[in-house]
């Protein structure tokens, strides 16, 4: 702030100094150059560029290529519905979208919620605040995949969990976290959970700098105590923020990959029951044999399904927001 | 603020409980996997109950990693990607956020309407398409491909524009009225105050490449330019039976990333605040 004081002083000062070398008025403004008008789009240009080929063009390729029977190596030609029909008649599908819809449905709440409790704690100044903020945080920047192994290693039926567990006399056998089709998906997701913490504190915590301090001080002065100031003054200062974080963190458990992945070792679990859509997506559109076209129909499914959930999400939201 | 103080020790009591167990939960794995990477044959890994300083204090576990697969190729592949995937994002993603965010001109909301609309676009729904665009020119298998459908990112364009939306008006004006140009008034009165977001734009897309693993295997299928993630996840294979080789394999791929942030988060947190000036 100080900063931006000097800078406008700075300039304020030095400009009666200067010699008029321009019009002021308005109207030496409307003579803009050609290069003032050009100057915006020039700007955009780069970042639009690379939106434009790697996910508009990218996308519009996938809604094609998904009536195709295209593969890696012929183009392919117009086959309608067909992929469409043999997805819904293969059993991985349906398998792969349950698991992913259960994603979205365990992991979306956890991540809403535990974030936003976990900002609200290392909010503040001190030096112990902001070394939980710095160390909480450190998961985000660590990949999937060596988070993955690491905890193959204490999730092993005699790693570091069960064996805790085991000496507390809690089990008697140890839990199989990385062999049973279900708990192989709730431990993905308990890791997406760990992961993501520290990623959606830090969004809402430049959400909580927002809200003025004004608002806190007058709820304390009538009486409200932590709780129902979250509930009155940070709930409600956030909410946008909310709905960010609903809209991202459903697209990321929907699209759920390296967890998997690496938990199961490339394989989706007992028999590939526990395959999710980006896995199904990996699998048939990757490789000589890939089927480009096949998978392009998956991948428009997914694109069609995370559309609708938004859209719900929408809905959802602005009912609440009436009522 | 005085009030609040003298009732809310018990809160403080509570809060700092919370706070130590979601530490020991989020960083107690490390402290294990450093443990297990260091313990010798001597060790019983398995132990009931586990103890935490190794008997048989060990480099092996170290050396054999690094003899087995190539860890520092797999870096500086990895550097690659993500030297590019900074540049990208940091010089793009600024130019656009300031257009976005403080120039105006026709065509600004359909623009931004369509940035903000490819961030809920998964990247599964495109990413054999985006192959076979990478294909069509001959980019696959190169390091290249693996940055370039990172080098902007959706989120990092709002962050810009929003930081740009933050710096009070007065500023430019101000020299505007001295004569600076377009140019000189981004690049000298602009770019300065948003300098804390560009330094979190750049450690999100360093995070964001050093961690990728989907599209690097997809799109690389020679060993000799693997990034780290995929190194690692070979390695993981290779290694299945001895979770001493896998914690160490683990740490060695985490170690730069931790050194990086370790140097960076303090610009990181000071960013994120300046979202936060309040006029």
């Amino acid at each position: 702030m100080g900063q931006i004081d000097s800078i406008i002083a700075r300039s304020g000062d030095s400009s009666p100094d200067r010699p008029d070398a321009r019009p002021r008025s308005g109207a030496g403004r409307r003579r803009a150059s050609l290069g003032t008008v050009l100057a915006p789009y020039l700007f955009v240009l780069p970042a639009f560029a690379i939106v434009f080929i790697f996910v508009i063009v990218a996308a519009l390729n996938t809604f094609r290529l998904a009536f195709t029977d295209s593969t890696l190596l012929k183009p392919g030609k117009f086959i309608g519905l067909r992929n469409f029909v043999s997805i819904f008649h293969n059993d991985y599908f349906w398998t792969a979208l349950l698991n992913s819809t259960l994603y979205v449905v365990c992991v979306v709440p956890f991540m809403v919620i535990l974030p936003l409790i976990l900002a609200n704690l290392v909010k503040g100044n001190s030096r112990a605040m902001g070394f939980f903020r710095t160390s909480f945080y450190t998961p985000v920047v660590m990949s999937a995949v060596v988070v993955g192994m690491i905890w193959t290693n204490l999730l092993d039926p005699k790693g570091l969990v069960n064996s805790v567990l085991e000496s507390l006399h809690i089990i008697h056998s140890p839990i199989p976290f990385l062999s049973d089709r279900w708990l192989i998906l709730f431990t993905s997701m308990f890791i997406t959970i760990w992961l993501g913490l520290g990623y959606y504190m830090v969004i809402y915590l430049t959400a909580l700098a927002n809200i003025d301090d004004a608002l806190y001080e007058a709820a304390s002065l009538d009486g409200a105590g932590p709780f129902r100031q979250f509930i009155h003054v940070t709930i409600p200062g956030v909410r946008s923020t909310i709905v960010l974080i609903m809209m991202l963190s459903t697209i990321a458990a929907f699209r759920v990959f390296n967890e998997i992945y690496v938990l199961t070792n490339g394989t989706a679990g007992p028999g590939g029951e526990d395959i999710t859509m980006s896995m199904l997506i990996q699998k048939e559109g990757t490789g000589i044999q890939a089927r480009t076209g096949y998978a392009s129909a998956l991948s428009l499914i997914v694109l069609v399904v995370v559309g609708a959930l938004l859209v719900l999400q929408q809905i959802v939201q602005r009912r609440g927001e009436d009522s | 603020m005085t009030s609040g103080h003298s009732k809310i020790t018990v809160g403080k009591v509570v809060q700092y409980l919370v706070l130590i167990l979601v530490f020991i939960l989020l960083v107690g794995p490390f402290v294990w996997e450093l443990s297990l990477s260091f313990k010798g044959r001597g060790d019983n890994v398995y132990a009931v109950p586990p103890y935490l300083i190794p008997k048989t204090p060990t480099w092996q576990n170290y050396v054999s990693v690094f003899r087995q697969v190539p860890v520092f190729r797999y870096m500086l592949n990895t550097v690659i990607v993500a030297i590019l995937s900074i540049a990208g994002n940091v010089i793009f993603s600024t130019m656009a956020g300031y257009a976005l965010g403080r120039l105006k001109w026709r065509g600004r909301g359909l623009l931004f309407t369509i940035f903000m609309g490819t961030m809920v676009i998964p990247v599964e729904g495109v990413v054999i398409s985006q192959f076979l665009i990478v294909r069509s020119v001959g980019l696959q298998n190169t390091l290249l491909a693996v940055a370039l459908p990172g080098m902007v990112g959706a989120v990092n364009i709002l962050l810009m524009t929003n930081a740009f939306k933050s710096i009070p008006d007065e500023l430019e004006e101000a020299a505007q009225v001295d004569g600076a140009n377009l140019w000189q008034r981004f690049y000298r009165i602009c770019v300065p105050q948003v300098r804390g977001t560009m330094t979190v734009v750049g450690i999100f897309a360093f995070v964001g490449a050093w961690n990728d693993f989907l599209w690097p295997l997809i799109v690389i299928s020679d060993e000799s330019n693997y990034t780290l993630t995929l190194g690692m996840n070979r390695l993981k294979g290779m290694f299945i039976s001895d979770p001493r080789l896998i914690a160490a394999g683990a740490l060695v791929s985490l170690i730069p990333i931790l050194v990086f942030f370790a140097c960076f988060q303090r610009y990181f947190f000071r960013g994120l605040e300046q979202g936060g000036i309040k006029e």
